[in-house]
């Protein structure tokens, strides 16, 4: 039965107007539509749309084996793809009932944060972008280069590495990573001064975002954001620090948290989290341990290429983990880890079978765009832009 | 490392503070629980479970006020046939348990728990787009994946993965 909708919006006296945000705008971050209704410059009413890179990754997850699904994660918050594989491999792990050796979860530690950073200077530089500090834009990006030539050094991807495997990682990391991982970090807090330099103090930034787009705490925790958002208005919570998973009780962090809720605050949550971050990447590389970086379990991890080669049970295993996967006991994991964000977790069901009963993304983004039409209420349109900003949406992770 | 097996007994599990809420206020609502893989699982009958929903976001030892997650699985051609999934998470205590409410195949509908988290309404709305189950009372239950005018519901187990267009 086919029900044609009515007016998205319907126009509420004379005076307002309903502008259509479309799927295509340089500034939403994505194909969101953001239908708002406006009387004069301030917004009344403002409602997303979304659904437009829909693309069934959860349906495709059930006809994949456990491992053919990592791949497809790194796809749906493409600006942290690694965080998507760790929660995903970590929920697998949880089923399995795997240990993971501690050099693996050192190093998924180091490559989370480098890819927290990357995530984050992306949205510094469009966030900055657009509100009108191109500058920004061009120095993050240039940043984001060195780090990218580091995930295609160690993975030989630039951004969809699906370097976490069940069971650990896929490669050892080759020789001189991580004198060049040393040497990025050391340069990395100069950047960041150079980017709060011609941001923080900045009047024309300032006027932009302090005192825009207010959110409450009690509002923040009722309509489900996550991570700077959430911190951004006083609610200290990561999991990180909370909930630790793969080695993160090993390190030393500090959670920023602010308490005036507006744009601005969420913005030095994030810029305090880039210092966090590069400071936990040295940490990692001062402690990293020796050993290797795949579980021991012959019947999930796939082997080295040179037993595969030479000794003829490898060749077995690893003919039977590609052909017919490997069965997971029956049973069920919310795996919740914190990524740039929010909160992300896989809630992956499994029926004893090699491939998954049932795989459920929960991005944080799709929690997060929930929170913009309250605070959008009520503020200009250009406020808009810097909320959708401010919020850190990705499409991915909202529509999968 | 070897899995510790599910507990399922309801007088083991009592001391995790969700349980202890839902039998204090009312026993039968609390159909199974199942503690595997170090997370809490309470199935719960399914006209109770906005009602349940509040008692444990109110709860005042360990207020559950942060809805992480809404969703569903098909457990085709089984029945009851869909099991609608809450994942609540309590940020002071940093606790978390999962609500399941089991649905039969033929109009699945349930209460919407967007009185008790504003949360969830995308995901509700998420729910009964890709499942077609039913909220009632929530104040926007439209498509929000699919387009408006899309026929079937594609997370259903018999819905072919290819797609039908």
């Amino acid at each position: 039965m086919t029900e044609f909708p009515t007016a998205v919006a319907e126009p509420g006296q004379d005076k307002t107007l309903v502008l259509n945000m479309g799927p295509q705008h340089p500034s939403t971050h994505g194909v969101l539509r953001l239908i708002l209704e406006i009387d004069g410059e301030t917004v009344v009413r403002l409602r997303p749309e979304i659904g437009y890179l829909h693309t069934g990754i959860e349906k495709t997850c059930e006809a994949k084996f456990y491992q053919q699904v990592v791949p497809l994660t790194d796809r749906i918050d493409y600006l942290a793809p690694m965080t998507n594989n760790l929660c995903y491999c970590l929920a697998v792990e949880k089923l399995l009932g795997l240990e993971i050796p501690p050099k693996a979860q050192w190093m998924r530690v180091m490559m989370n944060e480098l890819t927290r950073i990357n995530s984050h200077l992306v949205w510094l530089g469009t966030h900055a972008m657009d509100i009108g500090a191109f500058t920004v834009f061009l120095y993050c990006f240039r940043e984001r280069e060195d780090i990218l030539r580091l995930f295609e050094m160690i993975s030989g991807q630039r951004m969809m590495t699906s370097y976490f495997r069940i069971g650990g990682l896929a490669l050892e990391p080759p020789l001189g990573f991580f004198e060049k991982v040393k040497k990025f970090a050391d340069r990395f807090p100069g950047n960041v001064d150079e980017y709060e330099g011609l941001l923080t103090g900045n009047p024309i930034f300032t006027m932009r975002t302090k005192g825009v787009a207010y959110l409450s705490p009690e509002d923040a925790i009722a309509l489900g954001a996550g991570g700077p958002t959430l911190r951004g208005s006083g609610v200290d919570i990561d999991l990180r620090r909370d909930a630790p998973y793969t080695g993160y009780e090993n390190f030393k962090f500090n959670v920023p948290v602010r308490t005036e809720g507006d744009v601005f605050a969420r913005y030095l949550c994030r810029v305090q989290e880039l210092r966090e971050s590069i400071g936990m990447v040295q940490q990692a590389l001062a402690g990293m341990p020796e050993g290797p970086v795949k579980a021991d379990s012959p019947k999930v991890v796939l082997p080295d290429r040179e037993k595969m080669k030479t000794q003829m049970e490898s060749l077995i295993y690893h003919f039977k983990i590609i052909t017919e996967g490997f069965a997971v006991p029956a049973g069920e994991v919310y795996q919740a880890i914190e990524s740039p964000r929010g909160e992300m977790g896989y809630y992956v069901v499994s029926d004893g079978t090699a491939k998954p009963y049932r795989v459920h993304m929960r991005g944080p983004s799709f929690a997060n765009l929930q929170v913009l039409s309250k605070m959008c209420e009520g503020q200009l349109i250009a406020d808009v832009i810097a909320a959708i900003g401010s919020i850190d949406v990705i499409l991915g992770d909202i529509d999968r | 490392m070897p899995l510790a097996p599910p507990i399922t007994d309801i007088e083991q599990l009592k001391s995790h503070p969700a349980l202890a809420c839902l039998v204090a206020w009312n026993a039968a609502a609390v159909q199974a629980v199942k503690f595997d893989r170090e997370e809490l699982t309470i199935w719960i009958e399914k006209d109770a479970i906005r009602e349940v929903c509040a008692i444990l976001r109110d709860f005042p030892d360990c207020p559950f006020n942060y809805l992480c997650d809404v969703t569903c699985v098909d457990w085709y051609p089984s029945e009851p046939r869909f099991e609608v999934v809450y994942h609540l998470l309590s940020i002071s205590q940093k606790e978390r348990v999962r609500l399941k409410a089991r649905l039969q195949g033929s109009s699945p509908a349930l209460e919407s728990v967007t009185s008790v988290w504003p949360a969830a309404n995308h995901y509700e709305r998420e729910v009964f787009d890709l499942f077609g189950v039913r909220f009632t009372g929530h104040p926007n239950l439209r498509r929000i994946m699919m387009p408006d005018d899309w026929e079937g519901h594609p997370l259903r187990k018999d819905y072919p993965v290819e797609g039908y267009r």
